[in-house]
């Protein structure tokens, strides 16, 4: 059942009450998401953060304890003696960057190759969608740690081997949309009046694109996040010097037994992270496009 | 039907081929020489010439890659640069207990979330299903290597209820196998819940109600039938998630399985092993997915018929 139906068949209360939940998903997450950036841009700054700064006399300290310079680390530090609670919201910094990175440059590629392959259908609509049936057939983080391993590690070739794994998703949605948008009247209509291929697909079929690739992209938002941070755990993403929740989770784990704070809290940081764009993904796909609609 | 499989399995030819062409030029991009890895920093250029010759290195790319498609199809993807044994001899080794280790979370999945998922559309919207559907979204957002590091700490470390890593009996198998299926049990128990939704409005299922029978006895033969559809569907298109999950899940709990070996073959920069353990990996993938569709079909006369 659909929140469409349940509008008419239910009071208008009812509707409207729904409205508001879809709202209330949308504003508390963009909160959140909001107060993470705000934190990744600030708290670094505020910490004088120095990924490569070590200071071995605090490190391994539990959370709450009084550093040196009077300050409190409220998370505790890690096992060159770093505030953890910086180091988190620096690989919180990395995580937004490499998130929104590779949905700008996978929403542009597929979507203009999704726009492409949909209006002018024939060869190029076969060879695209083929190509999209074998990149389909390989599950995409092991795509992203073999094109790693040949570029190297980088925030750079991250976003690069990311943006390769989720252009598809992008064509082939935009795709549908043009392949149900071309038949319009209002597509017909500007074809009638001799508008170029150029001007009928960037400025009559786009506009109606643009909704479901902003629904994709905030979907896609938390499973690129969490691919970063898998690659940078695997040791093939962020850089020594660069710090990555991942790779903050991977250090951790050498001192699970002396130090649980390390490998824990950065992943608690995270999955808020996720869950927030998870949650938003799904109101704006109920929001604006009801089709989209997932389980 | 006939027509169907033939078409499927041309498809699943063709897709296969791609991926051994990728990995074939993904791998040849490597900026270092494989000939001077396996040499090592002493050897003299003559050696390493040598080397080259002998590892076909020194023939243009198209002999190369004409070549590579004869051993993959044959399996013959050349000696381990490391351990000096076949590549595939190595992937046979640890094939098994990721296939286990699949298999187990597969149903491990099935299991605990079609129960789940009729339990949340029985009462829609309702305590129990605002319940199930929070801490599915939940489980689906939670990093599954961050998972695997919080349960060895607890179960292993603390608890010292479970061994930390490799593989020493059945009790090795417990935490992996949690943490594959953990994000699969989120995805199946939102599918089972709305397509139970789905086929709720439906004749028969008013028929079946209006006969008098009981809920469960409604959704058990009847409405789970259709509801089920989608659910294979998207098994097999998670099988390939459960494959590049299993990359990540096998490095944490240090799982001999083809996705530590693969994660190894990086960190040795063994291209030998990488390309086959990559190519095995997405060819299961790709045969899984086959099966599926055609097990589809079979379900569903509408998918054979309409293309």
């Amino acid at each position: 059942m659909s929140a469409d139906q349940a509008v008419i068949t239910i009071a208008p209360s009812h509707a409207r009450r729904l409205r508001a939940t879809v709202s209330a998903r949308i504003l508390v997450p963009l909160v959140v998401i909001g107060i993470l950036g705000i934190g990744a841009i600030v708290v670094p700054v505020l910490y004088n953060y120095d990924p490569l700064h070590a200071d071995l006399l605090v490190r391994l300290k539990p959370p709450g304890t009084a550093m040196p310079d009077g300050s409190i680390a409220i998370f505790g530090t890690d096992k060159v003696g770093s505030d953890l609670f910086a180091e988190m919201m620096a690989g919180t910094r990395v995580s937004l960057i490499v998130g929104a990175s590779t949905l700008l440059i996978a929403g542009i590629v597929g979507g203009i190759l999704g726009l492409l392959a949909g209006y002018f259908g024939g060869w190029l609509d076969t060879a695209l969608m083929r190509i999209a049936d074998i990149q389909l057939a390989f599950p995409s983080i092991l795509l992203a740690i073999l094109l790693v391993s040949v570029l190297g590690q980088g925030i750079l070739n991250v976003i690069i081997v990311l943006s390769i794994s989720n252009w598809v998703i992008f064509a082939r949605v935009i795709r549908s949309q043009v392949l149900g948008l071309k038949s319009l009247e209002y597509v017909e209509a500007a074809r009638t009046l001799g508008a170029s291929h150029f001007h009928i697909i960037f400025r009559t079929l786009l506009p109606g694109c643009i909704a479901p690739m902003l629904v994709i992209a905030s979907v896609e938002f938390g499973y690129v996040v969490l691919a970063e941070a898998a690659l940078s755990f695997l040791g093939v993403g962020a850089p020594f010097g660069t710090p990555s929740l991942g790779s903050t989770i991977s250090t951790g784990t050498q001192y699970l037994a002396s130090a649980w704070w390390i490998s824990t809290i950065p992943g608690l940081l995270l999955l808020v992270l996720v869950l927030a764009t998870g949650v938003l993904g799904d109101a704006l796909r109920d929001r604006f496009d009801p089709r989209l609609r997932s389980a | 039907m006939l027509g169907y499989v033939v078409r499927r399995l041309l498809l699943a030819i063709f897709v296969l081929w791609g991926v051994a062409t990728v990995v074939f030029i993904i791998v040849r991009m490597v900026p270092a020489d494989p000939a001077l890895l396996i040499a090592g920093q002493t050897a003299t250029p003559e050696q390493v010439a040598s080397l080259r010759q002998q590892m076909g290195l020194d023939r243009p790319l198209t002999a190369q890659y004409v070549q590579y498609l004869g051993q993959a199809v044959t399996g013959d993807f050349g000696n381990s640069y490391t351990h000096n044994v076949p590549a595939v001899y190595l992937i046979g080794q640890v094939l098994p207990n990721t296939a286990l280790l699949a298999v187990l979370a597969c149903t491990l999945a099935i299991v605990v979330s079609i129960p789940l998922g009729v339990l949340a559309a029985l009462q829609v919207n309702r305590i129990g299903d605002r319940l199930v559907t929070t801490v599915s979204l939940i489980i689906q957002a939670l990093p599954g290597f961050w998972i695997g590091v919080v349960m060895l700490l607890v179960f292993s470390r603390s608890l010292k209820w479970l061994p930390s890593a490799g593989l020493v009996g059945a009790q090795s198998l417990i935490l992996p196998t949690i943490v594959l299926a953990l994000p699969f049990i989120a995805i199946l128990t939102r599918l089972t819940r709305s397509g139970l939704i789905e086929v709720n409005g439906e004749g028969y299922i008013n028929t079946a109600r209006a006969k008098g029978l009981g809920e469960l006895t409604v959704v058990f033969p009847h409405a789970i039938r259709n509801a089920l559809i989608p659910i294979v569907t998207v098994i097999g298109l998670q099988f390939g998630t459960l494959l590049g999950g299993a990359v990540v899940t096998e490095t944490v709990f240090s799982f001999p399985g083809i996705g530590k070996l693969l994660v190894s073959s990086i960190q040795l920069r063994d291209y030998n092993v990488l390309q086959a353990s990559v190519l095995v990996i997405a060819a299961t993938f790709v045969i899984v997915n086959l099966l599926v569709d055609l097990l589809y079909a079979y379900i569903d006369p509408r998918v054979r018929l309409s293309k």
